[in-house]
């Protein structure tokens, strides 16, 4: 499951950067279709994997606010019930 | 056809052409465009040449042409351009043509002469009109006034003037007190006229002359200055303006004039007075004294000024049709007179053989097109009816042959940033193929924003889908045409730009989570309550990764945002670098393999690569193992506080220090096990590279030229003392040096080139790995402007509420959207283009490419017409 994009986006590129080049159209201009194809292939299939390895293994975590962290809590699922903590402090003080 | 990545195979070839068939077929080469030819005549100045009087018709049929454009364009008739492009005329059409517009030229100076008689004509009638006008009002008013005037104060004078001049000032205040309609201008001549004037016949003297006539406006005060002067105040000037600007018959300007109106006494005085209006250009009209016979004369104006207009309207007529006529047709005329222009241009090229029957040419020619060449000039010989065919030779030549990549639309404009800084030797590996995609592709790097890209690429694909629209404008400025130039570089860079702020996932500073973030909030309520600023933990908080480009969580972590993009963004910097460096290597070795230069693959291409894979592909190498290999939620030896800077990793590698252990629990400072040994062999496997390639070459040529030197001596020093001999024997070696380039080079040149060679490369791949940085640090602040720019100016729209701020979000994006185009858009474009093109030029081309040809320059109508023919003079 854990390298599924990796296969999809490596078989995406292979399509443009391997497949398309080799039934690119015959003409005078093969040999510059094919060269354009295979480096925006390389090119972008290289940069995308950069990308994606690079936050494969995270060393540091995001650093947020307060308020970011609620919204997030709030709008990517598990909303966070702050009247529990809220009412304690409230009565403490 | 041949292909873009290397120029076409040429040759040098003689042409021979009978002299009736050259002109036709030199039409047909011009319309073809593949042939370069070459001056055969090149001590012969411009003017002794064979064919120097048809130029020199074709110059003055061009002249008059011009003359044409320039009285259609004062007319603003709109030209006819149909695009057609008509052939060559033949010869004998030329006289045709030159007829054709003599004749029109002539007619049309023709008209424009009579058409400016009656225009001076015109206008000295309108004066005229005027000065009449004008100055029966000058004489009504005065009339009267000024008589009673005279006669007042002469009565005065009379008695106190004679005997105490000194008085005239009293008497002046006087006078001015007694009669105030008189303006002080006026009184204060009349006092001069009177003393000038002998004392006692003043009655008699008072009886004034005056001359009438006009002046341009702004010489008026300088006029009057000049004849109070002169004239020591002793004339009386009235001036009026002419509303109406006049037409200057000369050159069709408005001018503004007055009328004016000089009264004084004596005839000294009247030609001072004329001299003065002469050297003013003031032009002088009679007007009759007598009232009736102004009248009288203003009716003859205005009759005669009616039939001059009929007259001036007709010619103007018949001036337009001629122009029109001639305006369906100029287009075309031009583009014949310039391809005749060309074609005689070129035959002056060309030898006469000694039975001056027949032309020989001299010229470069592409041996894909000699098929075509040969049937252009079949299908010229055939036209001029001429029956012995054109001899096309091919010739052996030492001299580099002219460099000619085939280009089309597309490609033409990479082609041209290749070119720029220069043109690739004979047949060399040509970088313009890969620039295609790699210089968009490496912009992108350092632009990437989903937005931004957006713009531009959409700015690209308009000129694209209106380029023939667009093209037919044939617009002057330069700035456009440099961005119509280069459209297709343009639309590329929009959407390479686009993929990469898709993957940094910015578009205009913000990011897109569509495929839902992988970090996830796991902190309870209270822990969150209790401190403004919280990192997420990547062991914990972090579920999957983000399938495409940056998770969407980095974009709202104001805190380390820009650590963790600076660490990824300068991994990919030197990854891309590194990649692209090696590339341009590798098209070196295409180079080496094709010129058979087997001795540069063993002595630059191998140690080279070697250099360049063990030191910096191998720091690459070690970018991927420690994204791969270490991890927050890995045990300790590869936990997150274990990983090795991969920076100072590589400097002690270099250096051979020893790398410290960071914690004890990580064990070691390397990555993978025998890490050390490997890297030792490395770093020493490249530094023998570097003797390798500074002393191989040097020394395999030393012997090579021992060996050589040895074969001929022998016979020779056997063969004994001839002085002659000797010379003989050194013509052979001096031809060579000749014809194969370098062969005589003094070995200590050999030694230093290398040496300049070698210390290039090395010291190179140091400063352009790092010079690579440049993709991380543009890409950051690219980043940056533009979050600063949403932060400080369309969120202060954004954050104010009600009504002001709806209209405060119309004004705020106004001015957010100018900001983005101008400066995120247009001069970070263009600093980002400038990089680019640095790091093609420098960091890749450096690697391979030479640059020392020259191009291709075919003798081609197109050419010839598109720059307006004026290339050539």
């Amino acid at each position: 499951m854990t390298y599924l994009p990796f296969f999809v986006f490596t078989g995406i590129f292979a399509i443009v950067g391997i497949v398309l080049p080799i039934v690119a159209p015959k003409g005078p201009n093969r040999g510059i279709v094919q060269c354009v194809l295979i480096l925006t292939g390389a090119c972008c299939w290289l940069f995308w994997l950069c990308c994606y390895m690079a936050q494969m293994n995270p060393l540091i975590g995001p650093k947020l606010h307060q308020n970011t962290i609620l919204i997030m809590a709030r709008e990517w699922g598990n909303m966070i019930n702050l009247t529990e903590t809220i009412e304690p402090h409230a009565v403490g003080h | 056809m041949g292909s873009l990545f290397r120029s076409e195979e040429m040759t040098l070839c003689q042409l021979f052409l009978q002299s009736e068939a050259a002109y036709a077929c030199v039409s047909e080469l011009g319309e073809l465009g593949l042939v370069q030819f070459r001056d055969l005549n090149p001590d012969i100045n411009a003017f002794q040449r064979k064919f120097v009087n048809e130029v020199r018709r074709c110059d003055e049929m061009e002249r008059k042409l011009r003359y044409l454009e320039k009285e259609i364009k004062k007319d603003g008739i709109p030209m006819l351009d149909t695009g057609e492009n008509p052939e060559a005329p033949q010869p004998r059409e030329m006289i045709d043509l030159e007829a054709t517009f003599e004749k029109l030229e002539n007619e049309l100076r023709e008209v424009n002469q009579n058409a400016e008689a009656l225009k001076r004509n015109y206008l000295e009638l309108t004066e005229l009109k005027h000065i009449l006008r004008k100055t029966q009002v000058f004489f009504d008013e005065t009339a009267s006034e000024y008589h009673e005037i005279l006669a007042n104060r002469h009565s005065q004078l009379t008695t106190t003037f004679s005997s105490r001049p000194f008085k005239y000032e009293n008497l002046r205040v006087k006078f001015l007190n007694r009669c105030q309609m008189a303006d002080s201008h006026r009184e204060e001549e009349q006092l001069n006229l009177l003393e000038d004037g002998p004392r006692g016949q003043q009655q008699q003297n008072l009886k004034l002359g005056f001359v009438a006539g006009v002046i341009l406006r702004e010489r008026l005060p300088a006029f009057e200055r000049m004849l109070w002067r002169a004239c020591r105040g002793n004339v009386f000037l009235r001036q009026a303006m002419i509303e109406a600007p006049l037409e200057d018959p000369s050159n069709g300007d408005n001018v503004y004039k007055s009328v004016f109106i000089i009264f004084f006494q004596g005839d000294q005085l009247k030609t001072r007075v004329k001299k003065i209006c002469e050297g003013f250009r003031a032009t002088l009209y009679p007007c009759p004294e007598a009232p009736s016979d102004r009248r009288e004369m203003a009716m003859g104006v205005m009759t005669r000024i009616e039939d001059l207009n009929t007259v001036l309207g007709q010619t103007q007529d018949h001036r337009h049709r001629v122009l029109v006529a001639a305006a369906k047709n100029l287009k075309n005329w031009f583009i014949k007179v310039r391809k005749i222009k060309a074609i005689y241009h070129t035959l002056n090229l060309f030898n006469l053989d000694v039975t001056q029957k027949c032309l020989i040419a001299e010229c470069w020619v592409p041996i894909l097109d000699m098929e075509t060449i040969q049937m252009a000039l079949r299908r010229g010989t055939e036209r001029s009816g001429s029956s012995v065919p054109p001899i096309l030779n091919r010739m052996e030549t030492y001299e580099d042959p002219p460099t000619y990549n085939r280009t089309n639309k597309f490609t033409n404009a990479f082609q041209m940033l290749i070119n720029a800084y220069g043109v690739a030797s004979y047949r060399e590996m040509n970088p313009a193929p890969y620039t295609i995609i790699t210089f968009p592709f490496l912009f992108a790097v350092m632009f990437g924003d989903l937005g931004h890209g957006a713009i531009m690429a959409l700015f690209g694909l308009w000129m694209v889908l209106k380029e023939k629209p667009l093209a037919a404008k044939k617009s002057d400025n330069e700035i456009w045409n440099i961005f119509f130039g280069g459209r297709y570089i343009i639309l590329l860079m929009g959407l390479f730009s686009m993929y990469t702020g898709f993957i940094y996932n910015d578009i205009f500073s913000k990011s897109l989570n569509v495929f839902g973030s992988g970090w996830k909030i796991n902190y309870d309520a209270s822990t969150i309550m209790d401190s403004k600023a919280l990192q997420l933990d990547p062991a914990h908080d972090f579920g999957r990764t983000y399938p495409i480009g940056m998770d969407p969580v980095w974009q709202v972590a104001p805190m380390n945002k820009i650590i963790f993009q600076n660490a990824y963004k300068m991994k990919i910097s030197i990854i891309f670098g590194v990649i692209h460096m090696i590339f341009g290597v590798v098209v070196g070795l295409f180079n080496h393999r094709y010129f058979k230069n087997t001795m540069n693959i063993y002595t630059e291409f191998i140690p080279q690569m070697i250099f360049l894979i063990f030191l910096f592909f191998y720091m690459t190498t070690l970018m991927f193992i420690k994204w791969t290999k270490y991890s927050a939620s890995n045990p300790d030896p590869h936990s997150a506080h274990c990983a090795p800077s991969i920076l100072i990793t590589f400097i002690n590698m270099v250096l051979f220090k020893k790398s410290t252990v960071l914690t004890e629990a990580c064990e070691t400072p390397f990555m993978f096990a025998g890490q050390e040994f490997l890297q030792k062999v490395l770093v020493l496997s490249a530094f023998i590279c570097i003797p390798w390639m500074l002393f191989a070459k040097p020394f395999i040529i030393m012997q090579e030229r021992k060996k050589q030197q040895h074969q001929p001596i022998l016979p020779f020093n056997g063969e004994g003392q001839d002085v002659e001999n000797s010379g003989a024997q050194s013509v052979p070696p001096a031809d060579q040096s000749q014809t194969g380039g370098h062969g005589n080079e003094e070995m200590s040149e050999i030694f230093i080139h290398q040496g300049i060679h070698t210390i290039e490369y090395v010291l190179g791949s140091v400063s352009h790995t790092a010079s690579y940085l440049r993709l991380w640090a543009l890409s950051l602040a690219h980043a940056q402007l533009a979050e600063v720019l949403w932060n400080m100016v369309l969120q202060n729209g954004l954050k104010t509420g009600g009504a002001i701020g709806g209209v405060a979000v119309w004004a705020i994006f106004a001015f957010w959207a100018v900001l983005t185009v101008g400066i995120l858009v247009l001069m970070e474009g263009l600093s980002a283009f400038l990089h680019t093109l640095r790091l093609h030029w420098v960091e890749f081309q450096s690697k391979f490419y030479s640059g020392l040809g020259y191009a291709f320059q075919p003798f081609a109508f197109e050419s010839i017409l598109e720059g307006g023919g004026s290339s050539e003079d």
